[in-house]
């Protein structure tokens, strides 16, 4: 079903929840749409001038109509109270749980890019003013005097996450309001300028799977923007990859030297 | 009383100006309205047109227009358009479709022109208010066209024009805010004028469930336009004075643009906007559908030549709406970061305000029951709103659940959804009023042949632009992006479409022509008719066609019964028009 309405490909935990409400909605829509369009020809073609000249002064006394109208109610109902509203409440408004072991990660949005953000090992961000950022140096403003931001890891338009775990991007943006969009794992949120956001879920195929079930070594999970946000929205386009936990780990500890080792070449 | 009598303004002869330019005559300015709203929806149109080569071809000359444009035009260089270019068309097409060209073809021209006709006044309440909005619209309109020759061109941040890239954007934007407030203005004189005409200038005996069902779709616009417009004026304002004042109302602290921290005292909110904003332009798409159902409405019946089914609910249906209108803006926010018990009470009010919406539609489709069908030309547009008007207020259902809209949200579905509402929705339902009251105004019927080579490749047409949006946004493709998303792996496959599309625009444009030699060519050239030559029922069919200037009727009307009395069992003819003192 999914299939059939070109969804994208699924690749997290909540996103199955998603495509089951679009599905219901749209063969609701659906059956709605062609009872509705049948009687229409129907009556069309039945009630023409030359087949029925004399109209019919009361027309329909039946209460048919109102009963499909209350068949409409009740299935709407059932969308919101049985669907929506309480995975919204679940999945999207509650904050996961310490004991989930989440990974937090920030991504700070600009015109037209995605700054990732690891807080390394120590696990604790580095502090971050406007006054330090230089878009070339630091676009993150990142405080060299914090020691919690030594150990940190940034990245420019790459986030890598871990399968099967769950995450927690906090979201902000520099400038203008931008839109995280992952169409695969079912994941939007608006980024508002002032305000730090967390979306949360849990990948569940690796960057490796999707190649193969898309059957093209290059393809990536993508990150999309969604709210128009200037001249290259359109090209504010970061990537996604997803590694099995160890090898995630693999990728963060590199990252780690790779960033210290190369601020000893600046500071030294 | 005749209408020589009528205070102050008898068939007394005006100048040219007076007559023309700047009259007081609701006739008038209705044509006014409408004819300036027609152009700016060919401008409009034709701004759509410009993106639509860019989606299909991205970066690639246009064929048309590659001399008219140098090799260091900023806009489109050797025809070739600039991202910055593509934001501005996208912003401006909204705009001038919503602003300049919908709702002053479906409030200002025919609620002008047929609402005090179909209630029996010889004019609006308030004749120089009614000029005025007419002259604050068009000031608006200038406005909003003289932006694409400032430095940076038009505004480029959507017809939306949220903050804070708004704020920051480039001069054209001030001009679109100026233009807004001017356009504003205009809806508000508009608005008190047709509340106060409708509840005082109604004939003798035209009590309110006697409205035909165009004047109650009126009447309930504009109190939504009454309310709903001043929270956007006052945020226009606000964020004009965030542009030129230094004020920071929509401007949080701590922004870094391009590297630079930006110098303004922040503390404000960029969601404030995003209220504000909403909060007008929800209960502004029923005042883009509203006087289109009314249209359509007023069309069933007279072809079906049966009552309306279920008037008295859809006017309380109607009622209703507009109050729900109020409360439902907060679904064009729901990933703005939203709690449990907000997103819920608005996808709540959401569901809720399609119920009054299935009853309309519901309603229609009933009438056609026992009618005896006419397949004239406005009925073949009233007809194919129907539909058209079903598909667009069923693909809201799945964007309205905060949960689905997640995928949904700012794709292509979101685009598919409200242009099914708007262009083969409200723009059909203005084709089928053109035709239909064509006759009252110049005495002459549109041809019927053009108007059916019109029709149907527009109907087509429609349906080949807007349907693989539907298809594109299932697939993720979001909106707005200057290449039509040819730089995702995810769109990639839905790729094809964005040619599908845009071929059919061009199609689209191509039988315009039609629809335009039809209505120059008949004002001359058409068949003569009597005043009442589809055999209607309301008002408006008792004046001479067109309706006296100043005054509308010989002798003010009378209504003696209901607005749709067709076929009226033991009646020799089969309309009974509410003019018409007692059965002959």
């Amino acid at each position: 079903m999914s299939k059939l309405l070109g969804l994208p490909l699924l690749a997290s935990e909540h996103g199955g929840k998603i495509d089951q409400l679009i599905i219901y909605v749209h063969i609701m829509m659906v059956v709605l749409f062609v009872g509705w369009g049948l009687f229409f020809a129907y009556t069309l073609i039945r009630f023409r001038k030359s087949r029925h000249p004399i109209a019919d002064y009361t027309g329909v006394t039946s209460h048919t109509s109102t009963k499909l109208e209350i068949g409409v109610a009740v299935a709407e109902i059932w969308l919101l109270v049985g669907l929506s509203i309480p995975f919204w409440a679940t999945e999207i408004a509650t904050r996961p749980s310490r004991e989930s072991n989440p990974l937090e990660v920030r991504v700070i949005a600009q015109q037209f890019a995605w700054n990732v953000h690891y807080p390394g090992p120590d696990g604790v961000f580095g502090r971050t003013t406007v006054a330090l950022v230089n878009e070339q140096t630091n676009p993150l403003g990142l405080d060299p005097e914090d020691p919690h931001g030594s150990d940190d890891v940034t990245t420019i338009n790459q986030l890598y996450l871990p399968s099967d775990r769950r995450v927690v991007v906090n979201l902000s943006t520099k400038d203008v309001i931008h839109s995280f969009s992952l169409p695969e794992f079912r994941v939007k949120q608006d980024i508002i300028p002032g305000m730090s956001i967390p979306v949360s879920f849990v990948p569940t195929m690796t960057t490796a799977t999707m190649r193969e079930i898309q059957k093209d070594e290059k393809r990536n999970f993508e990150i999309a923007c969604a709210q128009l946000c200037g001249l290259g929205h359109y090209r504010m386009r970061g990537f996604v990859t997803i590694l099995p936990e160890e090898e995630f780990q693999n990728w963060l500890d590199g990252q780690v030297q790779e960033q210290q080792e190369g601020e000893d070449d600046i500071w030294g | 009383m005749s209408a020589d009598d009528h205070v102050g303004s008898g068939n007394a002869k005006h100048g040219f100006w007076r007559t023309y330019v700047f009259s007081t005559d609701h006739k008038t300015i209705g044509l006014q309205y409408g004819l300036t709203a027609m152009c700016f929806l060919l401008f409009g149109f034709g701004l759509m047109l410009l993106m639509r080569w860019q989606l299909a071809y991205p970066e690639e000359a246009n064929p048309l227009l590659k001399n008219l444009f140098g090799e260091n035009h900023p806009f489109m260089p050797g025809g070739v358009m600039m991202p910055d270019f593509y934001n501005q068309l996208g912003a401006m097409h909204g705009t001038i479709m919503v602003f300049l060209g919908i709702v002053p073809i479906a409030v200002g021209a025919f609620g002008n022109y047929v609402v005090p006709l179909q209630i029996g006044a010889p004019d609006m309440a308030f004749p120089k208010l009614n000029m005025a909005s007419y002259w604050c619209y068009f000031v608006g309109g200038v406005i909003m066209l003289a932006s694409f020759f400032v430095p940076g061109g038009a505004a480029n941040s959507g017809w939306t024009s949220y903050a804070p890239l708004s704020v920051i954007a480039t001069d054209g934007q001030t001009f679109w805010l100026i233009g807004m407030i001017a356009l504003i203005t205009s809806s508000l004189l508009g608005a008190v004028n047709f509340i106060v005409t409708i509840i005082q200038l109604r004939a003798e005996g035209m009590t309110f469930m006697r409205l035909p069902f165009f004047v109650w779709a009126q009447l309930v616009t504009a109190f939504l336009l009454l309310l709903a417009f001043p929270p956007l004026e006052a945020a226009g304002i606000l964020q004009l004075m965030d542009r030129v004042a230094g004020t920071s109302f929509f401007l949080p602290s701590g922004l870094v643009i391009s590297g630079q921290p930006l110098q303004v005292a922040g503390g404000g909110s960029a969601l404030l906007w995003q209220h504000l904003f909403w909060f007008l332009a929800h209960p502004e798409v029923y005042v883009l559908i509203l006087p289109a159902l009314g249209i359509v409405a007023e069309i069933i019946a007279n072809n079906t030549r049966r009552p309306l089914w279920g008037y008295r609910s859809m006017v309380y249906s109607t009622i209703f709406l507009g109050f729900m209108s109020f409360i439902v803006w907060a679904h064009h926010m729901f990933l703005t970061g939203m709690s449990t018990g907000i997103s819920s009470f608005f996808q709540t009010t959401t569901m809720i305000i399609s119920i009054p919406s299935v009853v309309i539609l519901t309603a229609l489709v009933i009438s056609l029951w026992g009618g005896s069908i006419r397949f004239t030309a406005p009925m073949l547009y009233a007809l194919a709103f129907l539909p058209m008007f079903a598909i667009g207020g069923l693909t809201g259902l799945p964007l309205g659940l905060s949960a689905s809209d997640i995928a949904l949200h700012d794709t292509y579905y979101v685009i598919g959804h409200f242009h099914y509402i708007v262009a083969p929705g409200t723009i059909f339902a203005v084709f089928a009023g053109i035709h239909y009251w064509f006759p009252k105004i110049t005495g002459r019927k549109m041809n019927d042949t053009l108007a059916k080579l019109h029709f149907w490749p527009s109907l087509l047409f429609m349906n080949g632009i807007f349907m693989p949006m539907l298809v594109q946004g299932l697939a993720g493709v979001s909106r707005r992006l200057y290449d039509g998303g040819a730089a995702y792996a995810h769109a990639q496959d839905v790729l094809y479409l964005n040619k599908v599309m845009s071929h059919s625009a061009f199609g689209l444009g191509v039988v315009q022509v039609i629809f335009i030699i039809n209505l120059v060519w008949s004002i001359k050239s058409g068949e003569k008719v009597s005043r009442n030559p589809w055999d209607a029922t309301t008002l408006e069919w008792a004046a001479p066609s067109p309706p006296l200037p100043h005054g509308n009727f010989e002798t003010l009307p009378v209504a003696y019964r209901g607005p749709t009395e067709y076929s009226v069992p033991g009646s020799s003819s089969d309309f009974t028009p509410q003019f018409q003192a007692e059965e002959s």
